[in-house]
C-alpha cells in the first residue's frame, strides 16, 4: 500500500471516528490517537525517509493536507459538542423573566414641589434669582408696602392669621417684593426674582380652601420693562409648561400693588380651548394674577417710578396641580396619604 | 352687582346677546360671575284670569277655580292660596308645565276634584324667598288687570330679563351702579349713553330748612357731605310692579314705595340714601357725630346694639337714630303711617363705614358702596332724584331746598400723561389719535398739546388719579389682546440657585433615593405638638385668634407633623410608610418681633421599606436602618468635622435607650432614634423611627476640602479580630481604641459581626472587626502588621477587658 493510500485510509477512518464521537472526551481521544506524536500520521511521515526526492514533497504536501483536514474536523466537532453542553446548561438555567424584580425603595418629590421646581428652572433659565422669603412677616411688608394700607377694602380678599398686631403669617409671597426692591443694587443690572413658598390665609379647610397653600411670585424691575414683556413672559411660561399651541389672554383685574392689573387666562389644557367642564365651557383657565408694579410700591422702596418700572405676577401651584391632575380636594396636598403622593411620577 | 340688560337698554342701544355683552365686560372691565336668566327651565307658565272661585266641597281652605288661559274653554284648577279670588289675573302653570326647582306640573286630583295645573306664587317660579315682597309672600301673585290671559307670564314680572352678575373689584366701585356700568359700556361700544334726568317739582310754600336743621359735628374727612330733603304728605304703599321688578331683578326685596325709591336711586346712581319718618324726629334737629362710650341704638332689624366710639351716628336732638352708612334705627323707620319723609343724602368715610360694618356685622348694599367709595359729585342729584320719585309714587310734595349740614366742593381731578410714557409702559406704538379716541369714548375731557394729554377725570371715576391709572384705561380699552408679546431686554442676568437652595434641592433628591417620599405637612399645629420633638427648647409662636384648637402655633419640629401624616396613613391601613419633609421651624425670639425661621429636614419610617414579594420578606424598619439613611445623607454633605452619634435619653418623646443625638464636631445638629412607645400611642402610630436635622446649621458648617489622595501602589493586608466583651462597652469606644493603638499603617476598621445570642454568656456580646493596613510608600511585611495588630489585641484585653477569640 502506498503511503498516499495509507493516508487516505487514515483520513477516512479518522473522519468517521470524529463524526461518531458524541462527547468531548471521545473527540479528544481521537485527536490524541490520530494526530499525537505516536499516532499513525506521524508514523507515515516518518516513513517518508524511504521515498525518492521527487515523491517526498508530494507525499509531504498530501500528509499535511490530511492532517489539516482532520484537525479542522476535530475542532469543528469539538465546538459543536461544547455548544451542546452550554445549550443544555442554559436551557436548565432559564428564568421566568416576567416575575417581578427585587424592589429598590425609592421615594418621590411632592407634586407641589415638582411644579415649583419646574417653574424655578424655567425662570432661572431666563436669568431670575430664586428668593425664599420669611413665612412670618410684618404687616408693614405684607400689606402696607404693597399699597394695602390698614382698612383697605382689598384686605378683605385675604383674611389673615395675625401673631401680634403687626406680625402675621404671610398671605402672599409678594410680601417679599418690598425687601427685594430695597435690597437690590440697580447699578448691577435689573431685578429679576421668583419667590416660591408657603402662604397662609384664615380660611376653614374644605375641598377648595386650605389655610396653608403655596404661591409663586415673579418680579422684574428695570429701566424699560413693558406690559408687552409681561404678556410675552407669561405666554412663554404657558407654552413651556403645556405646549406651543397654548395661548395666554389678559383680562383687567385689581391688585393694590400693580397698575394696570390683569388676570391671565391660559388655553384650557383639558380641552385645548374647545370648552369643557373644567374651563366652564370658556376654553380658558384662570391661572395667574399679574400687572405692572404700582408706582407707589416703587416709591415706598426708594425707587423712582419715573425712571424704573416693572411687572409682577403670581400663581398658585396648588390650584395648578388641581387643574392639571384633576385633584378634587386641596387637602390631599397636606394630608400626605402615600396612595396620593405616589401617583405623581417625576418627569425626567 | 346684578345688571339688568333690560334696564341697561334705557341707556344704550345694545342689540347684543347677553353672553357676548358679559364676555366683553369681562375682557375690558370687571369679572362676570354669570348671566342669570330667571325664566330659564320654565315652560308653559301663562297669565290666567280667574272667572269663578268656589270653595272646595271637601276642604276648608281649598278653592275650585275656573280660569281663562286664553283657550276656548276655561281650565278647572284647585288652589289653596288664601288670596285667590274671582276677577283676578294670576300665574298659571298649565298641565305639563315646568316651574321652579325643575318641577313638572301634571294634571291631578285634589281631594277628589280634578285640577288642570296650578296657580303659582313667586317663589314657586324659582324666586329667592328673600326677594319676594312680604305682602305677597303668603299667597299667589296677582298680576295687573291689563295682563292678557294665555300669554307667557315672564314679561309681566321681569323674568324675561337677562341679568349679568358682575364681580366688582375694589377699585371699580363706580360700576356698582347702573349709571357707572352704562358709562363703561358706552366707552366699550363707543356710544353716547342716555343718562337719567331729574324732574323735581319743589313746593312753592314749604321750605325744608324751616322744619329741619342739620349740623355735622364729625370731621370733614369723616362726613364731607350731609344734606336732607323733606317730602310731605306722602302715602306709603307698595310700589308699582315695574319698580318692584327692577328692585327684585337687582337682587333686593321690594318693601314700599319710599324704600324702593331710595333703593332704585341707589342702584341707579350708586348713592346710598336713607329715609327717616320725620314725625319721629324730635324738634327737627339732626346732628352727625361719633358715638360715645356706652351709647345704644336699636336698629331696623330689632337688634339692640352697643355703639363704639368709632361709629358715625345720625342723631335727632343728639339721640342716636341711625348708624351712618350701615343701618337705620327702628324708632325712625318709615312705616305705613308715615306721612313726612326726611331723606338723607350723604358721603361718609370709607374706613369708618368699613369698621362699623365689620364691628356690627352689618353688611348692606349701602355699606358695601361706602366702603369702596362713591361719586362725591353726585350726592345732590341722587337726593333730588329720590325725592322726586317718592313724591311721585306717594303723591307727596317736596319741600323747597335742602337742609344742608355740609356740602363738599367737588373738583374734578386733572392728570397729565404723555404718549411716549404710555407706549413706554405698554410696549406699544399707539398714536395720538388712538389715545385721544379712548379718552373721548370714556367721556374724559382732554386737552392734547404735542404728545401730552391733560385729562380731566370726572368725579364718577374716583379710582383714577395717577398717570398709571390712565395707562390702565388706555390698555384695557385698546384691548389686551392687541398688545404685542415680547421678552424683557436690557442687561442680561444669571439665574442660579444659591448654596442653601442647592443643598436643599440635593437633600430632597438624596432622601428620595434613600426611599423616602416627600411630605408637606401643616406648619400650624396644637401647642403640645408644636413643642414635641423640638431640637432646642423655645417659646411658641402663637396665633392671635386661631380658627381652631388644632391650629394654634407654629411648629418647632417637622417630626411632629410627619407622625400626624403616618397616623393618617395607618388609619387607612397603609402601614409601610417612609416620609421625609424639608421645611421651616420657628424659634421664638423674645427680643425680636418675628421668630427666626430655620430650615430642617426630617424623616419618619414605619413598617417595612421593602415591599413583601416572592423571595423577599418584609424587613421591619429599625434603628440601624434610619441611622444608615442619616449617615449616608450626612456623608454626602462632606462635612469637615467628624459626625458623632451620642446616646441620649433626654428627649421626652423618644425611646430613652434607642436615641442618639447627632453632633458635628461639638455642634448638636439633630437626633435619630425610635419614637417613645407612649408618644407613638398618643400619635396613633406603630413602631416608628425618626430623625430630625437642622439643615441651616449643616449648611453653615465647614465643608471638607476636596483634595485628591493618591491611591497606594502597594497591596493592603487585613487582620480579623473577634472578641467577647461586656455589653456596656460601645462600638464607638472599641473603634476609638483600635484607631488609637492601630499604628501608622492602619487604614480602616470595619465591624462585620455582632452577636449576643445563646452562645454568649449573660452580660457579654461578641463583636468582630476587620482591620486593614496599608503603607503608601512600601509593601508591608507580615511581621510589621502582626506586631501592630498584637498591640491592638493587648490594648483591647487590658483596657476594655475583651476576651479575644
Ligand atoms: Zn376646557
Amino acid at each position: 500500500m502506498s503511503l498516499q493510500d495509507r493516508l487516505t485510509e487514515l483520513r477516512d477512518q479518522g473522519l468517521a471516528d470524529i463524526k461518531s464521537a458524541d462527547v468531548l472526551r471521545k473527540v479528544n481521544q481521537v485527536k490524541v490517537d490520530l494526530l499525537g506524536k505516536k499516532g499513525p500520521i506521524t508514523e507515515v511521515l516518518r516513513g517518508m525517509r524511504d521515498l525518492s526526492p521527487e515523491e517526498r514533497p508530494k507525499v509531504g504536501a498530501y500528509a499535511n493536507e490530511v492532517r489539516d483536514k482532520l484537525q479542522a474536523a476535530i475542532d469543528q466537532r469539538h465546538a459543536e459538542l461544547e455548544q451542546a453542553v452550554i445549550n443544555k446548561q442554559l436551557a436548565a438555567e432559564t428564568l421566568d423573566v416576567t416575575l417581578p424584580g427585587r424592589d429598590v425603595a425609592q421615594g418621590q418629590p411632592h407634586v407641589i414641589t415638582q411644579i415649583i421646581t419646574e417653574l424655578e428652572d424655567l425662570f432661572m433659565g431666563m436669568g431670575y434669582q430664586i428668593v425664599d422669603g420669611d413665612e412670618v412677616e410684618e404687616d408693614y411688608y405684607n400689606f402696607e408696602r404693597l399699597n394695602l394700607p390698614k382698612d383697605h377694602p382689598a384686605r378683605d380678599m385675604q383674611d389673615t392669621f395675625y401673631i401680634t398686631k403687626d406680625v402675621l403669617l404671610r398671605t402672599q409671597t409678594s410680601a417679599d417684593q418690598p425687601r427685594s426692591l430695597e435690597n437690590h443694587d440697580f447699578s448691577k443690572g435689573p431685578l429679576k426674582v421668583l419667590s416660591p413658598g408657603r402662604v397662609y390665609r384664615r380660611d376653614t379647610d374644605d375641598a377648595t380652601h386650605s389655610h396653608q397653600f403655596h404661591q409663586i411670585e415673579g418680579l422684574v424691575v428695570d429701566k424699560h420693562i413693558t406690559m408687552a414683556d409681561l404678556k410675552g413672559t407669561l405666554t412663554l411660561v404657558a407654552q413651556t409648561l403645556f405646549g406651543d399651541q397654548f395661548d395666554v389672554r389678559l383680562r383687567p383685574s385689581f391688585f393694590p400693588f400693580t397698575e394696570p392689573s390683569v388676570e391671565a387666562d391660559v388655553t384650557c389644557f383639558k380641552c385645548n380651548g374647545k370648552g369643557c367642564a373644567i374651563c366652564k365651557q370658556t376654553g380658558w383657565i384662570e391661572v395667574l394674577g399679574a400687572g405692572m408694579v404700582h408706582p407707589h410700591v416703587l416709591e415706598m422702596s426708594g425707587i423712582d417710578p419715573e425712571v424704573y418700572g416693572g411687572f409682577a405676577f403670581g400663581l398658585g401651584p396648588d390650584r395648578f396641580a388641581m387643574l392639571k391632575y384633576g385633584v378634587d380636594d386641596i387637602r390631599n396636598f397636606y394630608l400626605n396619604d402615600v396612595r396620593f403622593l405616589s401617583q405623581f411620577y417625576k418627569k425626567g | 352687582m346684578r345688571i339688568s340688560t333690560t334696564w341697561l337698554r334705557d341707556y344704550l342701544k345694545l342689540d347684543i346677546p347677553a353672553d357676548e355683552l358679559a364676555e366683553k365686560i369681562e375682557r375690558t372691565a370687571v369679572e362676570v360671575d354669570g348671566v342669570i336668566r330667571p325664566s330659564e327651565g320654565l315652560k308653559k307658565v301663562v297669565v290666567g284670569h280667574v272667572l269663578e272661585c268656589e270653595p272646595h266641597p271637601d276642604s276648608d281652605h281649598l278653592h275650585v277655580c275656573q280660569v281663562d288661559v286664553g283657550e276656548e274653554e276655561p281650565l278647572q284648577i284647585v288652589c289653596g292660596a288664601p288670596n285667590v279670588a274671582a276677577g283676578e289675573n294670576v300665574i298659571v302653570a298649565l298641565p305639563n308645565s315646568w316651574i321652579g326647582d325643575h318641577t313638572k306640573i301634571k294634571k291631578g286630583k285634589m281631594r277628589g276634584i280634578v285640577s288642570f295645573g296650578m296657580l303659582c306664587a313667586l317663589d314657586e317660579l324659582g324666586f329667592d324667598e328673600k326677594l319676594v315682597p312680604k305682602e305677597v309672600a303668603d299667597g299667589i301673585f296677582i298680576l295687573p288687570a291689563d295682563a292678557v290671559p294665555g300669554e307667557p307670564v315672564f314679561s309681566y314680572i321681569g323674568m324675561d330679563d337677562e341679568i349679568i352678575d358682575l364681580s366688582i373689584t375694589p377699585n371699580r366701585g363706580d360700576m356698582l351702579s347702573m349709571n357707572g356700568t352704562a358709562h363703561e359700556l358706552a366707552a366699550i361700544y363707543d356710544q353716547k349713553p342716555t343718562m337719567p334726568t331729574v324732574d323735581l317739582q319743589e313746593s312753592a310754600t314749604d321750605v325744608a330748612e324751616d322744619d329741619l336743621t342739620v349740623q355735622v359735628d364729625a370731621d370733614e374727612t369723616d362726613v364731607p357731605t350731609y344734606k336732607m330733603r323733606l317730602i310731605k304728605n306722602v302715602t306709603v304703599k307698595p310700589s308699582p310692579l315695574w319698580l318692584q321688578v327692577r328692585i327684585w331683578n337687582a337682587g333686593m326685596r321690594p318693601i314700599n314705595n319710599v324704600v324702593d325709591a331710595t333703593n332704585y336711586v341707589l342702584m341707579q346712581y350708586g348713592q346710598p340714601l336713607h329715609a327717616f319718618d320725620y314725625d319721629q324726629l324730635t324738634a327737627g334737629k339732626i346732628n352727625v357725630r361719633l358715638a360715645k362710650e356706652g351709647e345704644h341704638l336699636t336698629t331696623l332689624d330689632g337688634e339692640d346694639r352697643e355703639l363704639l366710639p368709632t361709629d358715625l351716628l345720625i342723631c335727632s336732638d343728639d339721640q342716636p337714630i341711625c348708624l351712618a352708612g350701615a343701618m337705620g334705627g327702628l324708632d325712625t323707620e318709615v312705616t305705613d303711617k308715615t306721612t313726612t319723609i326726611a331723606l338723607e343724602g350723604a358721603v361718609f368715610d370709607a374706613v369708618r363705614i368699613r369698621k362699623a360694618a365689620h364691628n356690627h356685622d352689618l353688611h348692606s348694599e349701602a355699606s358695601m358702596r361706602y366702603e369702596r367709595g362713591i361719586d362725591h359729585g353726585m350726592t345732590g342729584t341722587a337726593l333730588d332724584a329720590a325725592a322726586a320719585m317718592i313724591a311721585e309714587l306717594g303723591d307727596g310734595t317736596v319741600a323747597k331746598g335742602m337742609a344742608v349740614g355740609r356740602d363738599e366742593d367737588v373738583q374734578p381731578v386733572t392728570v397729565a400723561i404723555t404718549l411716549s410714557r404710555i407706549n413706554h409702559v405698554l410696549g406699544t406704538e399707539l398714536t395720538n389719535e388712538t389715545v385721544a379716541d379712548i379718552f373721548k369714548r370714556l367721556d374724559f375731557p382732554t386737552v392734547v398739546a404735542d404728545d401730552t394729554f391733560t385729562v380731566t377725570v370726572p368725579s364718577r371715576r374716583w379710582d383714577i388719579h395717577l398717570p398709571a391709572d390712565l395707562i390702565e384705561e388706555v390698555a384695557r380699552l385698546y384691548g389686551y389682546d392687541n398688545l404685542p408679546a415680547t421678552l424683557p431686554t436690557g442687561q442680561p442676568t444669571i439665574g442660579k440657585l444659591n448654596e442653601t437652595q442647592q443643598v436643599i434641592r440635593n437633600s430632597r433628591k438624596l432622601m428620595e433615593s434613600a426611599g423616602l417620599t416627600q411630605a408637606i405637612s401643616y406648619s400650624l399645629t396644637t401647642a403640645e405638638k408644636a413643642h414635641a420633638f423640638a431640637l432646642h427648647a423655645s417659646e411658641l409662636t402663637n396665633l392671635d385668634f386661631p380658627m381652631s384648637s388644632e391650629r394654634t402655633a407654629l411648629r418647632l419640629s417637622l417630626v411632629s407633623g410627619l407622625l400626624d401624616d403616618l397616623a393618617y396613613n395607618n388609619a387607612r391601613k397603609e402601614h409601610n410608610v417612609a416620609l421625609y419633609e424639608e421645611g421651616r421651624v420657628f424659634y421664638s425670639q423674645p427680643e425680636e418681633v418675628r421668630p427666626v425661621e430655620v430650615e430642617h429636614i426630617a424623616g419618619a419610617i414605619t413598617g417595612s421599606m421593602v415591599k413583601k414579594s416572592w423571595g423577599v420578606a418584609e424587613q421591619p424598619v429599625d434603628f440601624y436602618q434610619i441611622k444608615g439613611i442619616v449617615a449616608s445623607y450626612l456623608k454626602s454633605l462632606a462635612l469637615a468635622e467628624e459626625v458623632r452619634y451620642v446616646a441620649n435619653s433626654d428627649h421626652a418623646e423618644m425611646h430613652p435607650g434607642r436615641t442618639a443625638n447627632i453632633y458635628v464636631g461639638d455642634q448638636l445638629v439633630g437626633f435619630v432614634g425610635e419614637v417613645h412607645p407612649t408618644t407613638a400611642k398618643a400619635y396613633k402610630v406603630r413602631e416608628t423611627y425618626v430623625f430630625e436635622l437642622d439643615l441651616t446649621a449643616l449648611i453653615a458648617l465647614p465643608k471638607a476640602r476636596q483634595q485628591y489622595q493618591p491611591i497606594s501602589k502597594f497591596p493592603s493586608m487585613t487582620r480579623d479580630v473577634a472578641m467577647l466583651i461586656d455589653d456596656n462597652v460601645t462600638n464607638a469606644t472599641i473603634v476609638a481604641l483600635i484607631n488609637q493603638k492601630g499604628g501608622a499603617h492602619l487604614q480602616d476598621v470595619q465591624l462585620f459581626d455582632v452577636y449576643n445570642g445563646s452562645h454568649v454568656p449573660d452580660g457579654k456580646k461578641s463583636l468582630a472587626y476587620t482591620l486593614t493596613y496599608q503603607n503608601q510608600d512600601a509593601t508591608l511585611v507580615d511581621e510589621e502588621v502582626t506586631q501592630a495588630f498584637d498591640k491592638v489585641l493587648t490594648a483591647l484585653t487590658d483596657e476594655l477587658g475583651a476576651e479575644i477569640r
